[in-house]
């Protein structure tokens, strides 16, 4: 049942502009979309999507231009017409979600008073009736409190709330097509959730078409009709949502849903004493409390994966295990010992047992280091190392993490891709030979397929040093990868622990189950299955 | 009208050889001082070459100057003439020598006093950033209140005290500079010390003094090389000012600003010979903004990328 | 909020005025010695000890000093023994008319200017403002004043000192002053600009300005409904500043055109060494000053909705 097409965009080329120089970012893209369906666009970073979202409202944004090819709405060249014509296009038939709500609502302003704004001014109602509409909308997004909640600012607004008062407000003029541009992926999981559904449901309501920019696939299968998949510019391939996902044609395609397949080996349950024990810690920042009577151990050889949402005291953990934040009450042990609470009482080798990877490699090292320095300093602080034995041992770090020495030896962090970098990271934990590693969200900035190789690195690393990993982690997915244990954490509290096998087969506490059935999976029926069981059991 | 045309041809002549310099300097040079070259625009050139010029002036001023410093060689307020270049001042001593000599006196005492202010504040803003507590709080506090008066009024005020000497001069204007300095170099290092990679290092164990070293300096050079550039243009105009109104560098050492206060009568007269000095003061100073100008947006363009 | 930043800049206040004071405590004798120098006898560093009250313990006399100047007494000149306040009196009138009359000249000018620079980014009139700027502010102000002398009043144009006293009209004033005024303007008016032009630049790349786009409003109803709210704090700001700053540039520009204003009176005072003067001067430039920034910090708490409007 083909409908008449909307939106038809053939050989478009998009430049971007670095320093003086213009590259070409998108290369090439044709893209229909009939009324009311919607289209999944998808790629890792630099895949140009964005840019080709903001070209179908036939918008460049600064220091990017169209250099070629159509783009027609409904009829209407978005290319040659008159800025006023598109002008009159923007915010009234063609409508923009942005990934920042609280980036993208201007802090000057009350929401009902944005949300009126595209109504009165492109003169689809008066303002009393878009004021009216406002309300109505807002209660069918689900937002608590649909009759107060417009007269906040912007500030006085959760994350989630303020993503579903955008999508209402794109709707306000109900337009033909919204471009949903990451809308969920600055949320939690659970709130992810709320908002795909919110928006899904909006969509289908209003008969509007969309197109729905994202990276992650298990999203836009809940949401897309079809999915077309982008890669550096180009198209990869398009297909309807569920011939996608169950047979993609292109290597490509392939190797992204290929990530989730990847698991290490069940190990054996541990036998002797754990090498770290956090014992009933609670911790604050100044008066504000982030841990509550938190205990867990640390096995050799094992991975223990502490989950939560932003705000659980995962972190917080993390930073008073390497003494960071000395804990109100509880302790630390090392090897049955007691760790000194402050970093500044701790000895050299105590310091060197526990070493870090951080999330973003891009902060996490120094960019005017050189990786000779950046990986030799823990070798020459914590080892002694010097000269011919320290340059000996540096290469062999490099090599450790499959980095050609000769290569990259002399070079700084910015001359490095992001999984480049990471596996600096993890050379410079690895250089001070410690028995456990933190590793703080390490793969949750990077794609998937490079996510893929440094969680085999560290896999392999793991498995040839009998290394710990204590795992900090938003994502159930790496957890159900590479975890050996499990710690569940919720403000500041541990919901739940044990092993992997445990944890992942019910019964589960109530956060556990919220948590890991929000995750969503590759199925285009899961979210409405999940809706649906979730109302039958409130019921 | 003349000089006026003069001094606008002397002017494009200078970036004509600026332009000259930095297109030989794109073909014979190598490496990252060829990137350099190429991205040098023509007004930081331009500057770059007015800085060459007056350090060479300083260094080699009695070997320049045809006459000495401080001796009445003629009679007083003397037109331009074959001996005297520039005429004669107010007791008859050499224009042209003495505006030589004040490329040394009065940018070099700028210099001094910005260097001063500049390692004192550069230490205590770093420091504080990387410390935080109590001591960054009471330096900071100290700090605010010292700036809640006027930078000049301050100055003042401490020249009345402590009488009007170039060492004093020095270290009035050097104090009331390095509250500026550590501001920004603490505002800088807040920048830096939120990085995971000091994190890491302060995990690692290691001291402040490598922190600030090896981890903090070398990703504040940018911004504090930029802070150098216009602190000594702020210090080089009070410092002019101070000696303008007679309470800096005081007679008979030869000095730009005292020297326009000295002769100013002759403007009177429509005569440009003052006003000699205070273009010798700007050009430096619009040559120092120029380099400053184009450090910022390298600064800014690299954060960018 | 804004109470207890009222009470932060009168705190502010106070710790200024013991800085003023203060300083005077760094001498390495005292008042009397710096005072009287060689002629020094015991008996007249003791009578002139007792006459300055320089005997009473350092609170005491900042005490005593402080209550004065909160009534309008300043004490008497060291260098002539007439009442300070006497001297400060019209002077004080005087300035605060040259310095309004080039802020009033100066802030719309630079106002208007960094705006239309920002919107025209990397346009020719932007980079002409630019360089136009940079140049302005690396004159001194002598410089400056001078040649606008040289310019403006060798023709004949306008006056190149300022013979002023009460009983002349508003009019001849402004035209008396112009030389002056304009002098402030341009070094102040090339500060603001640059600070503006930076300020609306920095906003327009936020992404509700993008949003706003996106929604299809015109480039008129972005800048005054979307940026010009949110650029108001710092527009304010960036104003307290630079009035800030004519009252450090007022004392330059009063010398040179021989305006009878209190920069004058604290040159002459510094010259002859008048500690009481240059405290009761120092103090009313500083209290301007403080006062001013305070102003600019209220103002925009209220214009800031996040600060205003609490979760």
């Amino acid at each position: 049942m083909a409908r008449e097409v909307l939106l038809k965009i053939e050989g478009l080329r998009i430049e971007g502009r670095a320093g003086d120089a213009w590259t070409e970012i998108v290369k090439g893209i044709d893209l229909t979309l009939h009324k009311g369906e919607v289209l999944g666009l998808i790629g890792e970073s630099g895949a140009g999507k964005s840019t080709v979202g903001l070209a179908a409202m036939g918008f460049a944004r600064d220091g990017c231009r169209i250099t070629g090819g159509s783009i027609l709405f409904d009829g209407i060249d978005l290319r040659q017409a008159p800025e006023a014509e598109r002008r009159a296009l923007r915010g009234k038939r063609i409508a923009y979600v942005a990934q920042s709500a609280a980036a993208s609502f201007n802090p000057s302003h009350k929401l009902i008073d944005q949300y009126c704004e595209a109504p009165v001014i492109h003169g689809v109602m008066p303002r009393d009736e878009a004021a009216h509409d406002a309300i109505d909308l807002y209660r069918r997004m689900q937002l608590p409190d649909p009759e107060g909640i417009g007269f906040r600012y912007p500030h006085q607004v959760s994350g989630g709330q303020l993503q579903r008062a955008m999508t209402a407000m794109a709707m306000a003029c109900r337009p033909d097509l919204i471009i949903f541009d990451e809308p969920t992926t600055a949320l939690d999981v659970t709130t992810q959730i709320e908002v795909l559904a919110a928006i899904r449901d909006i969509v289908r309501q209003f008969d509007t078409a969309a197109i729905y920019i994202t990276h992650d696939l298990a999203v836009v299968a809940q949401a897309a009709d079809r999915i077309k998949v982008l890669l550096r510019g180009d198209e990869v391939e398009e297909a309807p949502t569920r011939q996608m996902l169950e047979a993609p044609r292109e290597d490509y395609t392939k190797s992204l849903w290929a990530v989730r397949s990847f698991a290490r080996p069940e190990q054996p349950a541990p036998q002797a004493a754990p090498i770290l024990s956090v014992q009933n810690v609670s911790a604050a920042y100044g008066k504000v409390p982030v841990l509550d009577d938190v205990s867990f151990d640390i096995h050799a050889g094992r991975t223990i994966a502490v989950v939560g949402e932003s705000g659980s005291g995962k972190s917080t953990a993390a930073r008073v295990i390497t003494g960071l934040l000395p804990p109100k009450s509880g302790g630390v042990l090392f090897e049955g010992k007691p760790l000194p609470l402050a970093l500044k009482g701790r000895t050299r080798d105590q310091l060197r047992q526990v070493q870090m990877i951080y999330q973003m490699a891009d902060t996490a090292l120094n960019p005017k280091l050189r990786l000779r320095e950046l990986i030799g300093r823990p070798a020459q602080m914590y080892l002694g190392l010097q000269g011919k034995a320290l340059e000996t041992r540096i290469r062999d770090l490099l090599d450790l993490i499959e980095l050609d020495p000769d290569t990259y030896i002399d070079r700084l962090p910015g001359e490095l891709s992001g999984g480049q970098k990471q596996r600096i990271g993890i050379a410079r934990a690895l250089a001070a030979e410690p028995k456990i590693i933190i590793c703080d969200e390490v793969t949750s900035a990077l794609d998937q397929i490079v996510q893929e190789g440094i969680l085999k690195l560290l896999t392999r690393l793991q498995d040839e040093f009998g290394l710990a990993y204590m795992f900090i982690t938003h994502d159930l997915a790496t957890v159900r990868a590479i975890a050996d244990d499990v710690v569940v954490m919720q403000r500041g509290r541990v919901v739940e622990q044990g092993p992997k096998a445990e944890m992942f087969a019910p019964p589960h506490a109530p956060y556990t189950e919220l948590l890991l059935s929000s995750v969503p999976e590759m199925d285009p029926d899961w979210l409405t299955r999940l809706l649906e069981s979730r109302a039958s059991a409130s019921v | 009208m003349g000089f006026a045309a003069s001094v606008i041809g002397g002017l494009a002549a200078l970036f004509a050889i600026a332009a000259g310099l930095r297109a030989v300097a794109r073909i014979s040079l190598k490496g990252q001082a060829r990137s350099l070259a190429h991205d040098i625009p023509l007004t930081a050139a331009f500057g770059l070459l007015v800085i060459a010029i007056y350090t060479f002036v300083a260094i080699a001023a009695p070997a320049l100057a045809p006459f000495p410093e401080r001796d009445i060689v003629g009679g007083q307020f003397q037109a331009w003439s074959a001996e005297h270049w520039l005429g004669t001042d107010r007791i008859g001593r050499d224009m042209l020598s003495r505006l030589i000599y004040g490329a040394r006196n009065t940018v070099g005492i700028a210099f001094l006093t910005t260097a001063l202010a500049f390692v004192v504040g550069t230490i205590l803003g770093l420091y504080a950033a990387l410390v935080g507590g109590w001591l960054d709080q009471a330096l900071s506090r100290f700090v605010d209140a010292l700036m809640a008066i006027p930078a000049l009024i301050f100055s003042l005020l401490l020249l009345t005290i402590f009488g009007t000497s170039v060492l004093t001069l020095i270290l009035v204007i050097a104090a009331v500079d390095a509250t500026r300095v550590f501001r920004l170099a603490r505002a800088v290092a807040q920048g830096i010390v939120v990085m995971d990679y000091i994190e890491a290092a302060k995990l690692r164990g290691e001291g402040s003094w490598f922190l600030i070293r090896r981890e903090i300096l070398p990703n504040a050079t940018a911004p504090l090389v930029a802070e150098f550039g216009l602190r000594f243009c702020f210090v080089f105009l009070a410092i002019s000012s101070l000696s303008f109104l007679g309470l800096g560098i005081q007679p008979p050492t030869a000095d730009w600003g005292s020297m326009v206060k000295d002769n100013a009568t002759l403007i009177t007269f429509g005569d440009v010979t003052p006003l000699l000095p205070a273009g010798c003061i700007a050009l430096l100073t619009v040559a120092v903004n120029f380099v400053v100008d184009w450090q910022l947006h390298r600064a800014s363009g690299l954060k960018e990328q | 909020m804004i109470a207890t930043r009222i009470a932060l800049g009168i705190g502010l206040l106070f710790i200024v005025s013991v800085v003023i004071f203060g300083a005077t405590e760094l001498l390495p004798g005292d008042l009397a010695n710096e005072l009287l120098g060689q002629s020094a006898t015991p008996e007249t560093l003791a009578a002139l000890r007792e006459q300055l009250g320089l005997n009473d313990p350092a609170p005491v006399r900042y005490w005593n000093w402080l209550t004065g100047a909160l009534t309008g007494d300043f004490g008497v000149s060291m260098a002539n023994g007439r009442p300070i306040a006497d001297l400060i009196g019209a002077r004080l009138g005087n300035t605060v008319f040259l310095a309004l009359y080039a802020a009033a000249l100066s802030v719309p000018i630079s106002l208007i200017l960094g705006v239309l620079a920002a919107l025209w980014r990397n346009s020719i009139f932007d980079r002409a403002a630019n360089a136009g700027a940079l140049t302005a502010i690396s004159f001194p102000e002598f410089f400056v004043a001078y040649i606008l002398v040289l310019w403006l009043a060798q023709t004949g144009l306008f006056p190149s000192m300022v013979r002023i006293n009460p009983t002349t009209t508003f009019g001849d004033r402004l035209y008396m002053t112009f030389l002056p005024a304009l002098t402030l303007m341009l070094v102040v008016t090339a500060h603001m600009m640059r600070m503006t032009r930076a300020a609306i630049i920095n906003l327009m790349a936020s992404p509700y300005i993008e949003m706003a786009r996106l929604k299809g409003m015109s480039p008129l109803r972005i800048v005054l409904r979307h940026a010009l709210p949110n650029a108001l704090a710092p527009i304010i700001n960036v104003i307290a500043l630079n009035l800030a700053y004519l009252i450090t540039g007022v004392v330059v520009v009063e010398v040179v055109f021989v305006y009878p204003g209190l920069g004058q009176l604290m040159v002459d005072a510094v010259s002859n060494r008048d500690i009481a003067v240059v405290q009761a001067v120092a103090l009313i430039f500083a209290a301007a000053y403080v006062a001013l920034n305070l102003l600019a910090d209220v103002l925009s708490t209220i214009t800031n909705p996040r600060l205003m409007h609490r979760r």
